[in-house]
């Protein structure tokens, strides 16, 4: 049986033509079809512009006929378009009435706001023609992929370890060894590598596409020009960035990027990306014109009264999430990259920003937030918001779940620093996040699985900058180290950057192993920083958005020089994952509840069972008991941990274990390597089964299990 | 087994994809299992790759196989990082092909 709605209706300049299909929005493939669907609310008139790939001029203009437009949506279908080869764009007609929120000009040729193929700026730094009317251009996509059985791995939240990456910084190095350096093949040739260090989610920083020629500053240090190298900042929503692709060149970024998240799936490893919802790279009002300002300004923008871009995300403008089309855009992204890319979760950027309401005001239950929490394809998909935005709305605890959303927890990461530099006011704040964070989580139903902990992430300083400086030091970035977080919580152990003492060199090592045991044996998902296992510098700078060189670039002779970290940090991240009794989901409860002889989590001090008894708010000590973490019927271990952040040695007392159980030591960060950390299962039995001795600001940590 | 040998141009892409597809089809359709002769091939765009494939996955529907032999390291290189390379048996020259299946 034929359809009989394969027939042409129209022709123009030799183009065959019908009415196309209004919904899916964007350009799509149906045998020898091609349906083009965009809509506007307010223009009056739309044109499509093909190109032959990479020339200047259009080759053809076909106007949207009257009978090619229903409601607000402008469609067409065109046969037998040899689709490989062109490049579309849209010209809209309408009001240019700033006031009234109107910037139609039909002199730009906008790209789709659904674009699922954008070249343009398809080999990373290579200089585009700034002169071309077209810049970020549209192609139509083979979104054929060979899955094979692949579906993204829904592994339970509370066993997740997060590596948060980029993919360029990642191999960008020539010490990467890798063949293609700064792309999602090089994350495929280091599969391996995450392997051993035993992370089981990468969490990829923006890798919608972008302009990373967006930042105009130049180096004070060495003159070269710098970067917009993070990249949040969105051209669109919907495709890959093309210079992340070795096959970019080739536009073949959509497959290239499919075959990582494959590779990485079938090494139980999942993808989370962190999307850029609050804003576009169309600036404020000097802004370039891109795709949505052209396309429909008053739609897609947050503006003010008199029509100017409101600015809570920093970057100029403002995306109009709860204008009911936009939401819809965004949900429909979401799905797409689930659907067609397998992705695991997002993590949002200035999510704060998605529960504002059209006139900037947080809403108490915003629509966005509650369609993505109950959409049902992305029903299994992890959901992370930052919770915060430029705007200063700050959510952290209180960011409207519907029990489905988790948040990067800023007090973890606050409270961790401050403890970690001993500062003696945070022990009780120390305590909660430890626990999972339960004074900000245990409402709306949400629990540990809510808390994504992390001491450091992109934006920052890095775990080595974290123990080597007390202040940030930008002036790479251009801005008079105006730019980047002032409060760091940081301290450099005694000397400001690198040195050369070993003493400090010894002590920065131990903060470090610290800080990654604080993060690993607390409840709640740890999320770790690219490079920090490596101990990686970026020379005190703590807003490295820009730096497109060594600074942010992984440097893999680390692992050499610091190789005692990346020991402690892969023995800690197998020990978090053999021990399931430190990854609940939900509350613990704090008392014996099953009647097993012990309470599920139990607080001590220097003396055991007494958690108030401790040297001035600088030491602690808890203990997880195992029987309450069953796997197949059989109990986790016993785990004790002791923290004195104090600068002078403590004995610690140690709860006395079951009959036929006893106390081995798995970490002492305290002692030198390779007595720091020891393999998970082969921890040696400790001598005194009644007192630890807990050096200068460390930390051990205790498997009680059969004596043996 | 029946086996023919099928040469690809400099170039595949869709230029000439549904050509090169209908005679790998009819190759298959015969009956026979095809060798692809990928040496002179300097360039395969998206939907060349997709016409690789697919002749793949219909030489396994009939029971046959599909060799490619010769791949040059531009296109090996593509192949290779969008995860293409996985789906086929490939060999460096006719010679070693032959050997292997014969």
């Amino acid at each position: 049986m034929h359809r009989v709605d394969l027939f042409p209706t129209h022709e123009y300049q030799g183009l065959k033509l019908r009415q196309g299909r209004p919904y899916p929005f964007g350009a799509m493939v149906m045998g020898n079809m091609v349906n083009f669907s965009v809509y506007s609310r307010y223009a009056t008139d739309c044109t499509l512009v093909l190109f032959h790939n990479h020339e200047e001029k259009p080759f053809i203009e076909i106007p949207f006929f009257k009978e090619f437009r229903l409601g607000n949506v402008f469609s067409m279908i065109i046969f037998d378009l040899d689709y490989e080869n062109i490049e579309y764009g849209f010209r809209m007609d309408g009001p240019f009435q700033p006031e009234e929120g109107h910037r139609f000009d039909k002199s730009k040729i906008l790209l789709d706001p659904y674009a699922k193929l954008i070249v343009g700026r398809d080999v990373w730094g290579q200089q585009p023609n700034w002169d071309s009317l077209y810049q970020y251009r549209a192609r139509v996509v083979n979104d054929d992929f060979d899955w094979e059985d692949d579906m993204p791995l829904e592994t339970p939240v509370n066993d997740l370890i997060v590596y948060e990456m980029h993919v360029r910084n990642f191999t960008c190095g020539a010490s990467s060894g890798v063949k293609h350096r700064g792309t999602f093949a090089g994350i495929v040739e280091k599969i391996p590598y995450l392997l051993e260090l035993g992370v089981n989610c990468v969490e990829l920083m923006p890798i919608h596409e972008f302009d990373e020629f967006e930042n105009n500053r130049i180096s004070p240090i060495d003159g070269q020009r710098l970067y917009n190298l993070w990249g949040y900042s969105n051209v669109g929503f919907f495709a890959p960035k093309a210079a992340y692709a070795s096959s970019g060149r080739f536009a073949m970024q959509v497959d290239e990027l499919k075959n990582l998240v494959k590779r990485l799936h079938k090494n139980g490893i999942e993808v989370i990306l962190d999307v850029v919802f609050n804003h576009t790279a169309e600036g404020n009002e000097q802004g370039p014109y891109i795709s949505y300002r052209g396309i429909d300004n008053k739609t897609y923008y947050m503006l003010t009264p008199d029509g100017n871009y409101y600015n809570f995300s920093g970057c100029g403008n403002t995306l109009n999430c709860n204008n009911p089309n936009v939401r819809d855009m965004i949900v429909e992204s979401l799905r797409y990259w689930v659907t067609d890319y397998h992705i695991d979760g997002f993590r949002f950027d200035l999510a704060a920003i998605l529960g504002r309401d059209q006139n900037g005001n947080p809403m108490s239950n915003p629509p966005l937030l509650e369609s993505l929490a109950h959409d049902p394809i992305l029903g299994k998909t992890k959901l992370i918001a930052e919770a915060w935005d430029a705007g200063g709305l700050y959510q952290v605890g209180s960011f409207p779940s519907w029990g489905r959303w988790a948040e990067w927890n800023g007090k973890f990461r606050d409270s961790m620093r401050r403890f970690l530099k001993s500062d003696d006011q945070v022990l009780f704040d120390v305590k909660e996040r430890i626990i999972g964070s339960p004074d900000l989580y245990a409402s709306q139903g949400r629990g540990i699985k809510a808390s994504v902990n992390f001491i450091t992430a992109h934006d920052g300083f890095t775990l080595m900058d974290l123990v080597s400086y007390n202040s940030k030091h930008n002036e790479a970035n251009g801005e008079d180290n105006r730019d980047g977080e002032n409060h760091n919580n940081s301290w450099n152990c005694g000397c400001e950057g690198e040195s050369d003492d070993p003493d400090i060199n010894r002590l920065r090592h131990q903060q470090v192993k610290n800080a990654i045991s604080m993060l690993m044996v607390s409840q709640g998902i740890p999320m770790v920083l690219s490079g920090d296992e490596m101990g990686n510098s970026q020379r005190g700078n703590n807003n490295a958005y820009c730096q497109d060189n060594e600074i942010a670039w992984l440097n893999w002779n680390d692992l050499e020089k610091n190789a005692d970290i990346f020991r402690y940090f892969k023995q800690i991240i197998m020990f978090r994952r053999v021990h399931k009794v430190l990854r609940y989901e939900d509350n613990l409860r704090h008392c014996d509840y099953l009647g097993l002889g012990y309470p599920d989590f139990s607080w001590h001090g220097v003396k055991a069972w007494q958690p108030e008894s401790g040297y001035n708010n600088l030491t602690l000590a808890f203990m997880l008991n195992g029987q309450y973490a069953t796997t197949d019927g059989m109990p986790d271990d016993f785990i004790y941990v002791a923290m004195n952040m104090h600068w002078e040695m403590h004995g610690f007392e140690l709860p006395q274990l079951p009959e036929g159980m006893a106390w081995h030591v798995f970490a002492n960060t305290g002692m030198p390597s390779p007595a720091d950390i020891f393999e998970p299962g082969e921890e040696p039995l400790i001598e005194s089964q009644h007192e630890v001795l807990v050096g200068p600001r460390s930390i051990i940590i205790l498997v009680g299990r059969a004596a043996s | 087994m029946n086996i023919e040998v099928y040469q690809l141009a400099e170039e595949l892409d869709s230029f000439n994809y549904q050509q090169v597809q209908d005679d790998i089809l009819a190759i298959q359709n015969k009956g026979c299992s095809v060798v692809l002769d990928m040496t002179a091939c300097k360039y395969i765009s998206s939907t060349g790759l997709r016409v690789l494939l697919y002749s793949k996955k219909m030489a396994a529907s009939k029971g046959q196989k599909l060799y490619l032999v010769g791949i040059s390291n531009e296109v090996k290189d593509i192949m290779d990082v969008t995860g293409f390379n996985s789906f086929f048996d490939i060999y460096s020259t006719m010679e070693e092909c032959m050997e292997k299946i014969k």
